[in-house]
């Protein structure tokens, strides 16, 4: 097995995984905000990797990838800026398949999870490629001892959840309702019922998409989340920094707030005797 | 050929949904058990024609699409060439283009299914417009996604769409064509995906669609291999499509390619045929290059110049940049003008079945033009671009043309393009202005 740096970070009670779109809206930002979200409890980044077509994302974060890749944001320069990232938590890529699949001389995704690897990155989260065509992309985050991360949508059939938890390293990202992602004001109703059906496997369970608030967080996690996973809120925060012309330090502040909000939520959902 | 799963095609579809190297099912985790639904009633009602699905639906594309189209024999083009000429009239089909045989298919698949409301995306609007009417006609709440570029240079469509009912949803991202609208029209899709099923306008998409949709369009060559046998009594030397998405090209090359086969075809019509030339004409726009530092190709020759790669949901030849972006295509056909292409075309072209050519856009306006002038027929932009290739077919014929659509609707873009480039044999409206 992998050595598993992502599933370690979920040992210490509820995890929050932080998402931002690496260089929205430069790669320096970046660093800061990645900074300031580890400041804030987060336990695990997720640094997405834009790609021009994100078609799992709603219009928030399909916006900041636009922004990155405008400012010119490339997978190498990715993977520059994950070198350059002092974040003591892991980071996990999440990406489209086919900027995994061309990076490098030869089609395939073997060069970049190499790639990735050495620049320290944990972890892939891949929304178009499901388990049914992951199997070389598995193969190379087993060589290379990273976590391929598997999405559970409310639509997934107890057939595919199995076919999938055979493959899943790290953490199951349990999408918490149907669409795309999206800050929203409520937790879905089918969340409960998702991690109802989860209860058994043996992995921590985040659950992603819609998630803003640390009242939210608390909800998820005390109906059976292990963690949570945050991505469009921040990138508001973001979207609101650049049209208003801010400082990228008081962005980050703003971010910092965020994540400790919801860390400080997700802390509230665990039963008061588990509490740290 | 009824459950038979391993059928063995032109382009080696060998297993479900692989082209030899293309094809596949890259869509996220929360449309994979649609996909698979899909996969399994196409199975069922498409190649085993459960509940006489495949019967239902020859019967209504002849009679609500008014199928068969005819071959025509265009003289005076042949003696232009030296060589006989045919067009499959599939500008004569209901709605103007053979996208009512794919939409067609389509809903009347989802209502078999169960399904309650239908989105798409078009890009010329041909097959939003073919889709709003397929519902219509089968009563099927329909959303339509279409990008902004698009909803300006094919007005009439829109229009068209609107008077079926359809609700026509204009997206701003991007360059506001094709590919932005497939984009938009995942994203409601994977929201309502439990009782809505996405009608994919194009043999492109995750499997099934691409086996699928040839399927629907495969009615094209099997009538084109009878009507050839009656017309030249012999089969064509070559038959030329236009490539966008590549569902005329399928149509129209699948007989010949032996690649599909709907139940109740008419005996001997899907042998393979390689003596016929299958040549897939794609829009060479301006230029064939690409800037990838503007992230933009000034064309959308995809077979002729594309790369592999994972877009839309399968493995296929696309417009990228070394690093994987896609780029933005250009066509003054918003039909051809697409970044991707069908995976079982770019498996036949690797395989040498198909030959990827390509001519641009002046090219296609004056091919517009003369077919208009000297046939009585006004080819789409998008056919035109196979028209044109007559201008350097180099042969002894007779070939076939497959003209997938008439060019009403694009009658706005062809006066403003053939103005602003002085296209030869362009009438102009000038004189009629104050
Ligand atoms: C008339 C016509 N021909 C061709 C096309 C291109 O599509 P395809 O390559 O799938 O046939 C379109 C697309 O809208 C069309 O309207």
């Amino acid at each position: 097995m992998t050595r598993s740096e992502v599933r370690a970070a979920f040992e210490d009670g509820p995890a929050l995984v932080s998402y931002v779109a690496a260089g929205d809206p430069s790669a320096e930002a970046t660093k800061e905000y990645v900074e300031a979200l580890v400041e804030g409890g987060s336990d695990v980044i997720e640094l997405g990797l834009p790609f021009s077509e994100p078609v799992a994302e709603g219009t928030t974060i399909q916006n900041a990838i636009k922004r990155a890749l405008d400012a010119g944001m490339t997978p190498d320069a990715y993977l520059d800026l994950v070198r350059e990232l002092d974040a003591e938590v892991p980071v996990v890529c999440m990406t489209y398949y086919n900027l995994i699949y061309q990076y490098g001389s030869e089609p395939g995704p073997e060069e970049f999870v190499e790639a990735a690897a050495e620049a320290g990155i944990s972890g892939f989260v891949v929304p178009d490629l499901p388990v049914d065509e992951s199997g070389p992309m598995y193969e190379a985050c087993r060589e290379h001892g990273l976590d391929l991360v598997f999405i559970v949508a409310p639509t997934t059939t107890p057939e595919r959840l199995e076919r999938m938890l055979d493959r899943t390293t790290g953490f199951v990202y349990v999408q918490g309702r149907l669409g795309t992602t999206g800050a929203r004001d409520e937790v879905s109703d089918d969340t409960p019922e998702a991690l109802e059906r989860l209860r058994d496997a043996d992995v921590p369970k985040a659950v992603g998409f819609g998630i803003s608030s640390g009242e939210q967080a608390r909800e998820v996690v005390a109906s059976g989340a292990d963690g949570v996973i945050v991505g469009s809120a921040y990138v508001d925060i973001i979207a609101d920094g650049v049209e208003n012309d801010q400082p990228t330090g008081a962005v980050a502040d703003d971010l910092e707030a965020l994540a400790a909000e919801l860390k400080a939520g997700a802390r509230k959902g665990l039963p008061e005797p588990e509490r740290k | 050929m009824s459950g038979n799963r391993e059928r063995t095609t032109g382009a080696q579809e060998t297993r479900a949904g692989k082209f030899g190297a293309y094809g596949g099912q890259y869509v996220p985790e929360v449309l994979m058990p649609a996909v698979e639904e899909l996969a399994d009633a196409y199975e069922r009602y498409v190649l085993d024609n459960e509940d006489g699905f495949v019967d239902d639906f020859r019967s209504r594309i002849e009679e609500f699409g008014g199928r068969p189209t005819p071959l025509s024999h265009a003289e005076n083009l042949s003696e232009r060439y030296g060589f006989d000429v045919y067009l499959k009239r599939e500008d004569l089909l209901h709605g103007g283009a053979h996208k009512l045989n794919n939409a067609l298919g389509q809903v009347l698949l989802a209502k078999y299914m169960g399904k309650e409301r239908i989105v798409a995306e078009t890009g010329a609007g041909q097959h939003g417009t073919a889709t709003a009417m397929a519902c219509a006609y089968l009563d099927m709440p329909c959303e339509i996604y279409m990008g902004r570029t698009d909803v300006n240079r094919q007005r009439p469509n829109v229009f068209r769409m609107r008077i079926h009912d359809a609700e026509v949803n204009p997206v701003d991202v991007g360059a506001g064509t094709l590919k932005e609208a497939i984009n938009e029209t995942m994203r409601d899709w994977a929201t309502n995906v439990e009782d809505t099923h996405y009608v994919i306008g194009s043999v492109v998409g995750p499997h099934p669609f691409p086996a699928m949709v040839r399927d629907f369009q495969s009615v094209i060559s099997e009538e084109l291999r009878e009507q050839s046998r009656e017309r030249l009594g012999r089969l064509p030397e070559a038959v030329l499509a236009c490539a966008g998405g590549g569902s005329n090209t399928m149509g129209a090359f699948s007989a010949f390619a032996g690649s599909a086969e709907l139940p109740g075809a008419p005996e001997g019509t899907h042998e393979p045929a390689p003596d016929v030339d299958l040549v897939a004409v794609e829009a060479g726009g301006s230029s064939l290059g690409v800037d990838a530092e503007e992230g933009y190709a000034p064309n959308s020759a995809s077979l002729s110049t594309g790369t592999e790669g994972v877009l839309h949901g399968a493995r296929t030849k696309l417009l990228q940049t070394e690093e994987g972006q896609i780029v933005e295509s250009h066509s003054v056909s918003a039909g051809l003008d697409y970044a991707g292409v069908g995976p079982e075309l770019a498996a036949l072209v690797d395989e040498g079945r198909v030959t990827p050519v390509n001519v641009d856009d002046d090219a296609a306006l004056e091919a517009f033009h003369r077919l208009s002038r000297e046939e009585g027929i006004i080819p789409a932009l998008e056919s035109s671009h196979a028209v044109a290739y007559l201008e350097e077919y180099d042969g002894d014929g007779p070939v076939v043309v497959n003209v997938s659509g008439r060019g009403d609707k694009d009658l706005d873009t062809v006066i403003e393009e053939s103005a602003a480039r002085d296209i030869d044999g362009a009438p102009t409206m000038e004189v009629f202005e104050e």
